[in-house]
């Protein structure tokens, strides 16, 4: 099945081929043009000549299968994909600029830049894994930037689609990967779980901000099997100024659990967007590895990283969202927030894995801003949160599922809705207009949100009080039902 | 990109010279639901089918089998091809093995047809191929033994034992897609409704339909595939239907209850 190799200039199915510009153990990438399309396309050869490893194909068909039907700005766009019957090749949009591979020499960085990277690439992957994609590879060569700022993965060969045959399933019968970014079930031969994308991600981020891999670097089965049962030194060990925030989110991102994880690369990048709500548990205090009393259990018990029945991905996500309440602390009634709390209290009822952001406007004065309002408005956020605070206690939420907000915006409206969309919120709770002339006048908050919310929106409204006078409307059902 | 290539790997079978069929629509283990049936061929036809593809067991458990095989001969004058099922045989022939609630349904059905209709079945042919594709009742390596196709062992077994690149079967009732790659290295799928899956050419597929007529995966809802041949894409799709009426005929008619709960759990 030898073909003859690809030359600059040759033409496939329409697609003109300049030059090649990489070639790796399985693909050759080569720069190509297509009339029509405006944008620089890269096209993607697999090695599949004789004595070529049978991973190179696998790979090549995975990505033929998955590519295509990726969408959004954080995969590169395919513009079409040859069989290997033919001339296989994928031809995707070329993504300007380096991997973040080439950041290596400068490890560690800073943590702040860190941890908007790790933000960028936590929102590319709940964008991916919404898409049922599991990208299974997540390490800094398959990590790019667009100009505009979002993180783009690239390399769908070991990726899982919840929707579509697996063919590396069987395939290999060790598995196959990045050694250091191999979360602990990929060896149990678990390749449905989107939380090892998880599991990877902290490796990077650990690696990245301390410029050493919390596993090393060593491709040895033995060696790579023992993240099974052995956890990474603490990253505080190796750098004392280590936030204990970022040192919770890492150690939980490299639970070697799954279930002890993020839920979702969602709730991840909420974390990493809000430090200083990050509820520091004693991961994040952690000075030393646990016990060997605790090692020994995991690795002989193996109670924890027993394989399970297939899981479904879009379940999943759908189990942990992020529900959000708008809460007007000022002048909303009592009746009405109490109402919003127990339509709060039904959403979270049956998703413990749910977390609930509860969201305050310090609504500013177009016009009046005076001295006295710098020190004015800074009490009333205090006061907002504590407000918020004293809301949510009845929920009796757990520590990793409360975080409370103070937004300070001119319109209500418009803070709910960019709050809602930068941290990927999956539903809005929020109070209806009460019947005042203020509210009258100023417009509803809730119908704008309502309108346009880019998630589920649900209006409460406190029980109705029986009114005295029977409304007209009932007046008639009532002669109708008497016919 | 993809385009109808006949070019590949696998030899092309002539045994019936089909023409520029686009969109194919396949049907497994009807089982004489009329109301199931009459779903699915309406959904189909919504999608476009320019061609239906039968694999056989138009009779057996249900309670419409004149209905279900007249339905069938119109399709095929109508250019449908169609293989034969284990009922099928059954009904003309008293050796086929089968269970108690299986065989009464038989012998009542047996009583139901006409001379004609009971001909026709067992006249129909065992497997078709057409280019690359093969159509059979169940597994390709003996298909008058009516083996299921249970796991990913099984279906290598058919795959190896038919130069077609892709092969269609039922008989277990419930959706599956096997594939085998050039190292013969299988992978075993359930397929999700209306989810497009494009068979692609450097390996074999063998794609396993659910049943029009009692559906077993759980969902009552009946199941058919559509596949598009220029794409080689295979979707399995779901048609819901009026399981009560299928159910009531099937108690009328004085057929074992079990046949009738069943449809309504879809097991």
């Amino acid at each position: 099945m030898a073909k003859p190799a690809i030359e600059p200039g040759a033409v496939i199915d329409g697609f003109a081929v300049a030059e090649r510009l990489h070639v790796g153990g399985m693909a050759a990438l080569w720069s190509a043009s297509y009339p029509g399309i405006d944008v620089p396309l890269l096209m993607k050869v697999p090695l599949t000549s004789e004595g070529e490893d049978p991973a190179a194909i696998v790979s090549f068909e995975m990505e033929q299968m998955i590519l295509p039907r990726l969408s959004g700005p954080h995969v590169p766009l395919c513009f079409g994909t040859g069989d290997l019957a033919r001339q296989a090749y994928v031809a995707m949009e070329r993504i300007p600029g380096k991997t973040l591979f080439a950041r290596l020499d400068a490890l560690p960085l800073p943590y702040e830049e860190v941890r908007v990277l790790g933000g960028k690439i936590a929102a590319a992957l709940a964008d991916l894994h919404r898409q049922n994609v599991i990208h299974h590879d997540i390490k800094p060569s398959s990590i790019m930037f667009r100009e505009s700022g979002e993180a783009v993965l690239i390399d769908f060969g070991l990726s899982h689609h919840d929707h579509l045959p697996d063919l590396l399933q069987e395939e290999f019968r060790v598995p196959y990967g990045t050694a250091p970014y191999m979360a602990p079930e990929r060896l149990l031969g678990v390749r449905d779980d989107p939380r090892s994308d998880l599991f990877s991600l902290g490796v990077l981020l650990y690696f990245f901000t301390t410029g050493a891999r919390p596993f090393g670097e060593s491709e040895a089965l033995r060696v790579i099997r023992q993240r099974l049962w052995r956890d990474p030194h603490p990253p505080r060990r190796l750098r004392d100024d280590y936030p204990p925030w970022l040192q919770e989110i890492v150690l939980r991102c490299l639970e070697i659990e799954p279930a002890w994880r993020y839920p979702t690369a969602t709730q991840l990048a909420f974390d990493l967007g809000h430090p200083d709500q990050v509820k520091l548990t004693a991961r994040s205090e952690r000075l030393k590895r646990d016990p060997l009393t605790t090692v020994w259990r995991r690795r002989f018990n193996q109670g924890l990283t027993q394989p399970k029945p297939k899981a479904d991905v879009a379940a999943h996500l759908a189990s942990s969202p992020i529900v959000a309440v708008a809460l007007d602390t000022t002048q909303g009634s009592e009746a009405l927030n109490a109402a919003i709390r127990l339509t709060a209290e039904q959403v979270l009822a049956t998703l413990p894995s749910a977390r609930l952001a509860c969201l305050n406007v310090l609504k500013l004065g177009r016009v009046t801003i005076d001295r006295t309002l710098d020190q004015e408005g800074s009490n009333k956020h205090v006061d907002r949160l504590v407000a918020l605070q004293h809301w949510a206690q009845p929920l009796r939420l757990g520590e990793n599922r409360l975080t409370v907000h103070v937004l300070e915006a001119f319109d209500p409206a418009s803070a709910i809705l960019e709050f809602a969309a930068v941290n990927h919120v999956d539903h809005i709770v929020i109070g209806a207009r009460q019947t005042s002339l203020l509210g009258a006048l100023l417009g509803s908050v809730s119908a704008k949100v309502a309108a346009e919310a880019p998630c589920t929106v649900t209006v409460v409204r406190p029980p109705r009080l029986a009114a005295r006078n029977v409304p007209e409307e009932a007046g008639e059902k009532r002669d109708a039902a008497s016919d | 990109m993809n385009k109808p290539g006949r070019a590949g790997g696998t030899s092309r079978l002539d045994n019936i010279v089909a023409e520029e069929i686009l969109r194919l629509a396949i049907f497994a283990d009807i089982h004489a639901n009329r109301q199931a049936f009459a779903a699915c061929l309406d959904a189909a036809r919504a999608q476009g089918a320019e061609r239906m593809v039968l694999l056989g067991d138009y009779v057996g458990y249900g309670a419409d089998p004149e209905w279900a095989v007249d339905t069938v001969m119109d399709l095929i004058d109508r250019g449908a091809i169609a293989v034969r099922g284990n009922h099928d045989t059954a009904v003309g022939s008293s050796a086929e093995s089968m269970n108690a609630e299986a065989q009464a349904a038989i012998e009542w059905t047996r009583g139901r047809l006409s001379a004609p209709q009971r001909r026709f079945l067992a006249e129909l042919p065992l497997e078709l191929t057409e280019e690359d594709r093969l159509y059979v009742h169940s597994d390709a390596s003996s298909p008058a033994r009516w083996r299921y196709v249970q796991d990913a062992a099984d279906a290598g077994r058919s795959i190896i034992a038919t130069p077609a690149q892709i092969s269609f079967c039922g008989h277990i009732h419930r959706p599956a897609l096997y594939s085998m790659s050039v190292t013969a290295k299988m992978t075993s799928f359930v397929p999700v409704a209306g989810v497009a899956v494009q068979l692609l050419q450097g390996r074999r597929w063998l794609a396993v339909l659910g049943s029009v007529g009692q559906p077993r995966d759980g969902n009552p809802a009946a199941s058919f595939a559509m596949f598009d041949t220029a794409k080689r894409e295979v979707t399995w799709c779901r048609a819901p239907y009026d399981v009560a009426a299928a159910a009531k005929k099937i108690r009328d008619n004085g057929l074992p209850l079990w046949l009738a709960d069943r449809l309504s759990a879809g097991r």
